[in-house]
C-alpha cells in the first residue's frame, strides 16, 4: 500500500479548507434547534415583559418537566430509528394504576384496591414495564412494526385506563409520589430534580454505558449491527421497555403533579414528547442525536409553549403555530440527515 | 426480415466508467431468428454492451444501428419503443404485487374509461404463465413465491412482451433444472418465430447448448465469435481467459497439499445444509490453520451458505458443529459468541459510515473491553494497533470511516474481528473491487491469519480471489457441492470447468 499512502495524504491535505463548512455542516442538527431556541427566546422577551422573568423561568422548567420524563425513554427508540406511539397511553395507565392501589376518599366511585404505598408504586412500574415487554414481543419476535405495534399498545393502555377508573377521577396516590410530583424542596419543584436526574441518567446511559454505545450502532446501521454480531433483538425489546417505564414514571408523577388520574389525561403529551426529541436534532432515521438534543428540543417547545400565553395573540391560532414550528423542525431534521451524508461521501 | 441479415449492429462501442474503459471499440451483430450466447469473466464488458443495447447507458461512443438505421437510444423507454426488452441479473420486479400486475407490469390493459382490467389481466397473465410451463394463481403476491419462481416470471415477462429483441442477463442463476429446460425449450421457440434472443451466462454448457453464435469478451474487447456447433467448453475457456495464461499459472495455480487432519483439528462441520431453493445437502468441514475456499457464480448458493454459517439465516435441515459442540444458532450474536467472524460481500452492510474507525473496528469485541462503562481509551488501542497490523490509510481511528477509500473500508471490516481472533473466519468476496495492493494486503493478513491457527472460508465468485488464498477448494453449483479440489494442482480453467 505504499503507493496508496502517497495518495492518500495530499487529498486529506487539500480538503482543509473545507473543513469548517463540512463542520458546520456535520453539526446543523445540533446548530439549528439552539439557534431555534435562541430566537424564540429572544423573540419573546422583547415581546413580552413578563416572559425574561426568574419566576417564569421556573413555569417552564416545571411546565417541560412531565414531557422531559416521558422524552428519556423516547429518546432511546428514535435513536434505533423506531417509534413509540404508546407513551402517553401508558403514562397515563401507570398514573391510574398506582392511583387505583391508593386507598381513595369515600366520595370517589372506584372499587379500588388499597394497598401500602410502596406496594402501589412497584405494581404501577410492574404495569408499566410489563406494557413495554409486550411492545417489544410484538416488534421483535413477532416482527410487527413498532409504529403498529405501539398504536395497538396505545389503544391497550387506554382500555386498561378505561376498565380502572370507569370514567371516574381518582385524587389520592402514594405520599412519595405525590411528594415528588407536587411539592417543592428549597423553592426547586421535586419534579424538576427528577426530569434533570432522568435526563442526566438517560445522558449518561447513552454516553458511556456498552449498552448506549450499542443503541447508536444498531440506529445507525441495523444490519452492520447485526453482521457485527450484535444482539439486534435484545437491543431493541431494551429500549421498548425503557420508554414505557420511563413513560411510567412520568405518568405517576405527573397524576400528582395535576392533582388527579383519570382518563385521557396525558393526551397531549405523546405528540409533545415526539416533538421534543426530533426538534431537538435526534434523527428520525436513527443513530444521531441525544439527550442533549432532547434537553433542548424540551426548551424549545417549552418556551413556545408558554410564551405564546404570554403575548397577545388569537389563542385559537396558538395550535396552527406550534404545528407550524413542528413542521420547520422536520423540515431541518431531514436536510441535516442529508447534508450529513454527502458530508460523509 | 430474411435469417441472416442484422438487425442490429454495433460498430467501434467504447465506453469507460470514470476513467476505466469497460468496453473498447467493440463491434457486435445481431441477426432475426437467432440466439446469441455472451460469454466472459466479470468484468469483462458483457453487461455493460447489452446495457446500452437495451438503453440503460446512453453515454458511448461508436455506431449503433437499428434496421439499416443509425440511431441512439436516450432512455430504457426509447429501447422499449424500438421493441427491445432486457431481463436484467438482478432480480427487479414488484414482491408486494400480484404475479399478474408484475406480467403486465407499466402495461395493464385498462377499458375506455382508464380503469384498469383486472379479470382480464388475470386471465391473460394465467395463460401466458401457462404457455411457459408456470402454474400459479395468477392474484397471488409475487413475493410469496420461491425466488426462481419470481425469476422466471420476470423472464417471462420479458419474453412475452412482444419484443423483438430479448437480452436475459444470467437467467438461470436461480432456476432449478427443469425450470432451465422450459427456459430453453420456449427460448427456441421465439428463436423460430423471429425473434433475436441475447443469452448471457457463466454455465458454458447452457451457452453451447441453446445459442447458434457465441461471442467471447475479454477485458472490455470481443476476443472471439464463432457458431456454437464448432466449439467447445475448453476453447471457450480459453478465448475468456486468455493468452497471459503463463503469468496466471504462477500467481494464481500452486498445488494445495491438504494437511494431516491428525495434526490440526476440525473447527466447524457442515452436515446437509440445505435450505428452499438455495442450497441442497452441503456438507463440508474446515480445520485450524486451513483456508477453505468456496467457489462458484453468481447465485450458486455462498451468499446463503455464508448467512448459515454466521446465524443470520437458519438452515431448513442440516446441522453445524463447531469445536465438537453442535451448535444451532438463533442470531448473529450467539455465531459470535461460538466464535464465528463473517465479514459480509457488502461493506455498506457491514460498517458503520458515519462513525469514526475505532468505534468501527471496537463494536464486535466491545464485551471483552467492557462490561458496564466503555473504555474509549482501550478501544482507541486496539483500534490503533489493527490499523496499524493491516495498515488502514489514513492511520487515524477518529476519522469517519465514510471518509476512507474503499479498499481501506474492506480492511476495517476485517479489523473488527481480529483483537480477538475468532476460531473461524468467514469472508464474502474479500478482495471485490480492490486495487493490486490493497489485493495483496488482504492476501497477506489471510496468510498471517492461517498460520496463528485459524480456520478461514473464503466465499467468492472470482476465481482468482479463491486461488490466491485458499489450501483446499470446494465448487458449489446451483446449491449443491459438485466438485472438492484438494491436494493437487489446481488452475483456474480447471475451477471453471468444474463449475
Amino acid at each position: 500500500m505504499t503507493s496508496g499512502e502517497s495518495v492518500t495524504v495530499p487529498a486529506s491535505d487539500r480538503k482543509r479548507p473545507h473543513r469548517l463548512a463540512a463542520i458546520l455542516r456535520s453539526q446543523m442538527r445540533n446548530i439549528a434547534p439552539f439557534l431555534t431556541l435562541i430566537c424564540l427566546f429572544s423573540f419573546f422577551a422583547v415581546a413580552s415583559p413578563s416572559f425574561a422573568t426568574l419566576d417564569n423561568l421556573g413555569n417552564i422548567l416545571t411546565q417541560i418537566s412531565v414531557t422531559g420524563i416521558i422524552a428519556v425513554g423516547l429518546t432511546f427508540v428514535i435513536l434505533c430509528a423506531e417509534i413509540d406511539l404508546s407513551i402517553a397511553a401508558i403514562a397515563n395507565v401507570t398514573g391510574i394504576a398506582v392511583a387505583y392501589f391508593t386507598l381513595q376518599e369515600s366520595y370517589v366511585n372506584i372499587a379500588n384496591v388499597p394497598m401500602p404505598g410502596w406496594a402501589a408504586i412497584l405494581l404501577a412500574l410492574a404495569l408499566c414495564a410489563l406494557l413495554g415487554l409486550v411492545n417489544a414481543f410484538g416488534l421483535t419476535v413477532i416482527g410487527i412494526p413498532s409504529f403498529i405495534m405501539t398504536l395497538a399498545m396505545m389503544q391497550i393502555a387506554a382500555g386498561i385506563s378505561a376498565l380502572l377508573v370507569r370514567g371516574q377521577i381518582a385524587y389520592k396516590v402514594p405520599p412519595l409520589v405525590s411528594t415528588l410530583g407536587s411539592t417543592s424542596i428549597g423553592g426547586v419543584p421535586w419534579i424538576v430534580i427528577v426530569a434533570a436526574a432522568m435526563l442526566l441518567g438517560g445522558h449518561l446511559v447513552l454516553t458511556y454505558t456498552r449498552f448506549g454505545r450499542y443503541v447508536y450502532m444498531v440506529g445507525g446501521n441495523r444490519e452492520a449491527a447485526e453482521y457485527s454480531g450484535l444482539n439486534v433483538k435484545l437491543i431493541l425489546g431494551s429500549v421498548m421497555v425503557i420508554s414505557a417505564v420511563c413513560a411510567g414514571i412520568g405518568g405517576m408523577l405527573g397524576v400528582a403533579h395535576f392533582g388527579s388520574a383519570q382518563q385521557n389525561e396525558f393526551d397531549t403529551y405523546l405528540l409533545d414528547s415526539i416533538a421534543a426529541v426530533v426538534v431537538g436534532g435526534t434523527s428520525l432515521f436513527g443513530g444521531r442525536g441525544g439527550i442533549g438534543n432532547t434537553i433542548v428540543g424540551l426548551f424549545v417547545l417549552g418556551v413556545l409553549n408558554n410564551g405564546l400565553d404570554h403575548v397577545n395573540i388569537d389563542s385559537f391560532l396558538k395550535i396552527l403555530i406550534r404545528g407550524l414550528i413542528l413542521l420547520a423542525a422536520l423540515i431541518i431534521n431531514v436536510y441535516a440527515q442529508r447534508l450529513r451524508e454527502r458530508t460523509a461521501e | 426480415m430474411p435469417a441472416g441479415q442484422p438487425i442490429l449492429e454495433l460498430q467501434e462501442i467504447t465506453k469507460a466508467f470514470g476513467g476505466v474503459e469497460a468496453l473498447r471499440g467493440v463491434d457486435f451483430a445481431l441477426t432475426a431468428g437467432e440466439i446469441h450466447g455472451l460469454v466472459g469473466e466479470n468484468g469483462a464488458g458483457k453487461s455493460t454492451l447489452m446495457k446500452i443495447i437495451a438503453g440503460v447507458h446512453a453515454d458511448f461512443s461508436g455506431r449503433f444501428i437499428l434496421d439499416g438505421k443509425e440511431t441512439r437510444f436516450r432512455s430504457v423507454r426509447d429501447a422499449h419503443a424500438a421493441g427491445i426488452a432486457m431481463v436484467h441479473q438482478e432480480l427487479s420486479v414488484a414482491p408486494d404485487l400480484s404475479v399478474a400486475e408484475n406480467v403486465f407490469l407499466g402495461n395493464q390493459p385498462t377499458n375506455r374509461l382508464g380503469f384498469v382490467q383486472w379479470r382480464r389481466m388475470a386471465r391473460e397473465a394465467g395463460e401466458q404463465l401457462k404457455r411457459f410451463g408456470i402454474d400459479v394463481d395468477p392474484m397471488s403476491r409475487l413475493g410469496d413465491l420461491p425466488i426462481g419462481l419470481q425469476q422466471l416470471i420476470e423472464i417471462a415477462r420479458v419474453l412475452f412482451s412482444g419484443a423483438r429483441i430479448i437480452i436475459l442477463d444470467e437467467p438461470t442463476s436461480a432456476l432449478s433444472p427443469p425450470e432451465v429446460e422450459r427456459l430453453f425449450a420456449t427460448l427456441k421457440r421465439l428463436r423460430d418465430e423471429g425473434t433475436s434472443i441475447v443469452f448471457i451466462s457463466h454455465f458454458i454448457e447452457d451457452i453451447l447448448r441453446v445459442s447458434d453464435v457465441v461471442t467471447v469478451f475479454r477485458n472490455g474487447r470481443k476476443v472471439a465469435e464463432t457458431r456454437a456447433a464448432e466449439t467447445s467448453k475448453p476453447a471457450l475457456i480459453e478465448a475468456m481467459i486468455g493468452k497471459g495464461r503463463e503469468a496466471l499459472e504462477e500467481t494464481y495455480t500452486h498445488d494445495i497439499m491438504l494437511p494431516p487432519p491428525a495434526e490440526r483439528p476440525v473447527v466447524l462441520n457442515a452436515n446437509g445444509l440445505s435450505l428452499a431453493r438455495s442450497l441442497r445437502d452441503v456438507s463440508f468441514d474446515v480445520r485450524a490453520g486451513e483456508v477453505l475456499g468456496i467457489y462458484g457464480f453468481m447465485g450458486c448458493g455462498q451468499l446463503e451458505l455464508a448467512r448459515i454459517l454466521f446465524g443470520k439465516l437458519r438452515p431448513d435441515q442440516g446441522s453445524l458443529t463447531v469445536a465438537g459442540d453442535q451448535k444451532a444458532f438463533r442470531s448473529t450474536a450467539d455465531a459470535r459468541r461460538a466464535g464465528i467472524a463473517f465479514v459480509p460481500e457488502s461493506r455498506r452492510d457491514m460498517l458503520f459510515h458515519q462513525e469514526p474507525v475505532y468505534k468501527n473496528i471496537s463494536i464486535s469485541v466491545l464485551d471483552r473491553i467492557s462490561s458496564l462503562l466503555l473504555k474509549p481509551s482501550r478501544e482507541r488501542e486496539i483500534a490503533a494497533r489493527q490499523v496499524d497490523q493491516l495498515r488502514i490509510r489514513p492511520a487515524a481511528v477518529e476519522l469517519d470511516l465514510g471518509m476512507l477509500s474503499g479498499g481501506n473500508q474492506q480492511k476495517v471490516a476485517l479489523a473488527k474481528w481480529l483483537s480477538y481472533p475468532p476460531r473461524l473466519l468467514v469472508l464474502c468476496e474479500p478482495t471485490r473491487g480492490m486495487d493490486v495492493g490493497a489485493k495483496d494486503d488482504v492476501i497477506h493478513i489471510v496468510r498471517d491469519l492461517r498460520a496463528k491457527g485459524l480456520a478461514v472460508i473464503v466465499l467468492s465468485t472470482e476465481p482468482e480471489t479463491v486461488l490466491s488464498l485458499a489450501d483446499r477448494v470446494i465448487v458449489l453449483k446451483r446449491g449443491a457441492v459438485v466438485r472438492e479440489f484438494a491436494n493437487e494442482r489446481i488452475s483456474k480453467d480447471r475451477l471453471l470447468e468444474a463449475a
